[in-house]
């Protein structure tokens, strides 16, 4: 078998401690993912998993502890600026925030056509592909006059998605990127995100607390806790019969839109709750 | 989010909306009369400087003993002569010139250290930081107008060396400002997306940080124009530096010489220098006005009553509370009235869970705040009625409302942490709850016994510490389970939860979830929540209304509406939940191979 696209072997990522003296906090020990070409591998976790801080160290934007991050069979861990900026053709990201991620002095021309610019195209062409990728993700020709305040949440993370695809890509990491949205609205942008896969073969590394999200989107899922990687392993299975006891709490966990099959789930978690609690492993 | 004051021109459809003019800050300033009277008055008198040698009859320095002392209006001498026998009109036109040179000396000196020193230290590391923090704390030290003075014989009295240095004492404000507001700026996500695009870092400054900051930057440059003016003219009345330049300063001081015989001599340069500086102060208010203060609400607020008074004593009302055709309307920018809530009707009895469920920009977060009585100033209930166990919640006055919301409603917020007091710790805060709900006084270690026994309740698993405890000690799901245990502590009639688990984990969703159902059994409440999870709803509500721009088009139980949705947009909405399904399609590299990367994406990339 061929290498990868992403191959990170035990990363370990410590932030430094608060206080003089203070020893670095570990947020990562050792975690081991791969992400293959054109493939979506969903990283689920709850809030201060270290989920997040996979996709930060992907991109070089914490530094790594220990461990190793190869993309496209080349060692990234610690590649230096310049090679960071060559690397931003093949590896993007799109982040939660869609009001945080575009700056608000710019137009949304500027903000698509910068990457391209900074790549090295010229203004020309870079304008010829902005329009193919409004078109791409389905925001209107104008938009580039526009700044980010004149455009709702969802449309926001369509301009954040178009400037990802504008290098063309081979790994977009995608940071909650749907979570800040209304429902009807991330149901439109994560097929989005799939339409996009199909067509240009981006393969994505998808962060998010939200396993129906994860399990609409993802080839394969990776459930992090408290900085480990507990489960990986195909969508369907992680998700619907998971191995670790935390899988299956986090999936009992999430309520489904459906009255009856609610309550039966209740009554299975606070079964599972009492269970662990008699036997003192939970408490 | 929903909690914000609805903008009624956001786009909530997903389709192109019509090009939205914008008006830049150029133009919003000419809008501020305060902005283009003082800047007018700034300009007159800079021109006025500039055409000196035209206007003045006379070299600021020329004197004439003809014309010590001269009445004002003596032919060649408008304003009359000095002590010494200059022309006083031509030495104020030229003392702007003074004034307007040690302003641009001073301020740009600033400005490039501070700017350039404020978005290194801001934006790399510490170390960087800690040797710009050092230096400049250093200039802070130094006594600034003792130093000013002592370097004369340096500067050779020359008034523009002691502006550059004063620029220099002046920096470390400038540096202190953009430093702050580069590390605000570095964190947001947007430069981040500007580094993965691989941007260069002098770009990122340029392009990203040095637009965030640029406004705050001008507006602190109008100020050190004043201040730089000011000192000047401050140097000159005590004779610090040569004379040879005119100023106001030098003027003022000589005009103060001869106040028992010419005052007059004394009020020009007063007049004219306290013009500027009122002058700059004002516009550098004017610009922090345009540039980041919230634009004042130009439609006048009309606070009108319900219209049609309902019967004070309904009878037996259907339920505990009852909305009726409650409309809510914001002030748009033109000055009409928007309604945001337009007819909204529902009812909710004792032990019932209502779930108010819509898309951000819906109303269901306004009709909360209707119902709790806090809506923000500007918003104008329109007609409605709202009542409570048949008693009408609106009309009343604050002090009778503030009565029903400690004892009879409750409210638990979306964001824990934030509506927790930081500087207080929790038991305090809940402590103060207690008293104030109470009916009757009760002293502080009885309601101290109360709050421990809440916290209890409320499943905090060690009551005595989260009392002691400040808010930033806790977990987001431990401050909710705390103002879970305030809203309860008086046993109110009916609850309002607004998004209550949306800032949560989901294995703490599950465990709030859990504790609110059971405190509305055992204190048999009235539980209102808004929510936009549809699975929140299946979980906990028995009835559902679903809001749509304002209006509610769906009502049923909980099993109705999962299992036979009627309006169009309830389906909609269900339809869009992620659900079960799962992605089936294979990666490519499954079926193809793990090539690298299909050849027709190769091939667009070398066309471009």
């Amino acid at each position: 078998m061929t290498a990868p696209l992403l191959d990170v072997d035990g990363l370990r990522v410590a932030y430094p401690g608060r206080g003089f003296r203070a020893r670095p906090v570990e947020v990562l020990h050792g975690v081991s993912l791969t992400v293959g070409e054109g493939e979506t591998l969903g990283v689920v976790g709850e809030s201060g998993s270290g989920k997040t801080t996979i996709g930060r160290a992907v991109l070089g934007l914490v530094k790594p502890s220990g461990g190793r991050v190869r993309f496209q069979g080349r060692d990234i861990t610690h590649a230096p600026a310049r090679a960071r900026r060559a690397l931003a053709r093949d590896l993007q990201v799109v982040f939660q925030d869609p009001y945080g991620s575009l700056n608000p002095n710019l137009t949304v021309g500027d903000i698509l056509s910068e990457p391209l610019v900074v790549q090295g195209a010229s203004l020309k062409d870079a304008r010829a592909r902005m329009r193919a990728l409004l078109d791409q993700v389905g925001l209107p020709a104008n938009a580039p006059e526009r700044l980010p305040r004149e455009f709702s949440g969802g449309q926001r993370q369509r301009v954040a998605i178009a400037r990802a695809l504008a290098p063309e890509p081979r790994l977009i990491v995608c940071d909650e990127p749907v979570s800040a949205l209304d429902l009807s609205t991330q149901a439109r942008v994560l097929d989005l995100f799939i339409d996009i896969q199909r067509r240009t073969g981006v393969a994505y590394l998808f962060v998010s607390h939200d396993l129906a999200v994860v399990r609409h989107v993802s080839h394969r899922v990776s459930v992090v806790y408290r900085g480990d990687i507990v489960e990986t392993g195909p969508a369907g299975a992680v998700t619907s019969e998971p191995e670790h006891p935390y899988t299956r709490r986090l999936l009992l966990a999430a309520p489904v839109a459906d009255p009856d099959e609610q309550a039966r789930r209740r009554a299975e978690r606070r079964r599972l709750q009492d269970a662990e609690i008699g036997q003192g492993a939970h408490g | 989010m929903s909690t914000d004051a609805p903008n009624p021109t956001e786009e909530t459809c997903e389709t192109g909306a019509a090009p939205s003019r914008r008006s830049s800050a150029a133009r919003r300033l000419l809008r501020d009369p305060q902005a283009v009277v003082t800047a007018g008055l700034l300009l007159v008198i800079v021109v006025l400087g500039l055409l000196a040698p035209l206007l003045a009859g006379h070299g600021p320095n020329e004197a004439s003993l003809d014309a010590i002392n001269a009445d004002p209006g003596t032919p060649g001498y408008p304003l009359g002569g000095d002590g010494s026998g200059r022309d006083i009109f031509a030495r104020l036109l030229h003392s702007i010139n003074t004034s307007v040179v040690s302003a641009l000396i001073a301020a740009s000196i600033a400005l490039a250290i501070g700017v350039t020193a404020g978005l290194v230290g801001g934006y790399f590391e510490r170390r960087v930081r800690g040797l710009t923090e050092w230096a400049f704390s250093l200039i802070m030290t130094l006594p600034g107008l003792l130093l000013l003075i002592v370097l004369m014989p340096v500067t050779g009295g020359d008034y523009r060396t002691t502006m550059a240095i004063f620029g220099v004492l002046l920096s470390p404000g400038i540096y202190r400002l953009v430093r702050n507001l580069v590390v605000g700026v570095k964190n947001e996500t947007y430069v981040d997306a500007a580094r993965v695009s691989g941007l260069t870092t002098p770009r990122i400054l340029g392009r990203h940080v040095l637009v965030a900051v640029r406004g705050p930057v001008v507006i602190a440059t109008a100020f050190l124009a004043g201040q730089a003016i000011t000192l000047q003219s401050g140097l000159a009345f005590l004779g610090v530096g040569s004379s040879a330049a005119p100023s106001f300063g030098a003027m003022i001081s000589e005009g103060f010489l001869n106040l028992y015989e010419e005052p007059l001599q004394f009020v020009w340069p007063s007049a004219l220098l306290g013009i500027i500086n009122a002058a700059l102060v004002l516009f550098g208010n004017a610009l922090r006005d345009t540039l980041q203060g919230a634009q004042p609400k130009p439609a006048k607020i009309v606070r009108t009553g319900p219209e049609a008074a309902a019967p004070a004593d309904a009878g037996p009302a259907a339920g505990l509370l009852t909305v009726e055709d409650l409309a809510i309307a914001y002030p748009a920018p033109s000055g009409e009235l928007q309604e945001v809530v337009s007819g909204v009707t529902l009812s909710l009895s004792s032990g019932e869970t209502l779930g108010l469920v819509g898309e951000s920009g819906s109303g269901k977060t306004q009709t909360a705040f209707a119902v709790l009585g806090v809506l923000p100033a500007e918003a104008v209930v329109t007609r409605g009625s709202i009542r409570l166990d048949g008693r009408e919640l609106l009309g009343l006055g604050e002090g009778e409302l503030r009565d029903v919301r400690g004892r009879s409603i409750a409210y638990v917020p979306q964001e824990p942490m934030s509506n927790l007091d930081p500087s207080f710790t929790v038991g305090a805060q809940l402590v103060e709850g207690v008293r104030a709900a109470a009916t009757s006084r009760i002293s502080r270690r009885d309601a101290r016994a109360r709050v421990l026994a809440l916290l209890k309740r409320v499943g905090i698993p060690d009551p005595e510490r989260t009392f002691r405890s400040y808010p930033h000690q806790i977990s987001g799901g431990m401050a909710q389970r705390v103002l879970i245990a305030g809203a309860v502590a008086s046993r109110p009639v009916l609850l309002i939860a607004d998004e209550p688990t949306t800032a949560l984990d989901v294995t703490v969703q599950a465990e709030i979830l859990d504790l609110l159902r059971d405190l509305e059994k055992e204190l048999n409440m009235a539980v209102l929540l808004v929510t936009h999870d549809f699975g929140v709803v299946a979980d906990i509500c028995d009835r559902v209304a679903v809001m749509r721009h304002g209006e509610i088009v769906e009502t049923g139980t909980t099993a109705e509406l999962f299992g036979d949705p009627r309006h169009a947009y309830t389906r909609m909405l269900l339809d869009s939940i992620p659900g079960d399904a799962v992605r089936s399609d294979p990666p490519p590299g499954d079926a193809a191979g793990r090539g690298p990367g299909p050849s027709g994406e190769t091939v667009a990339k070398e066309a471009r």
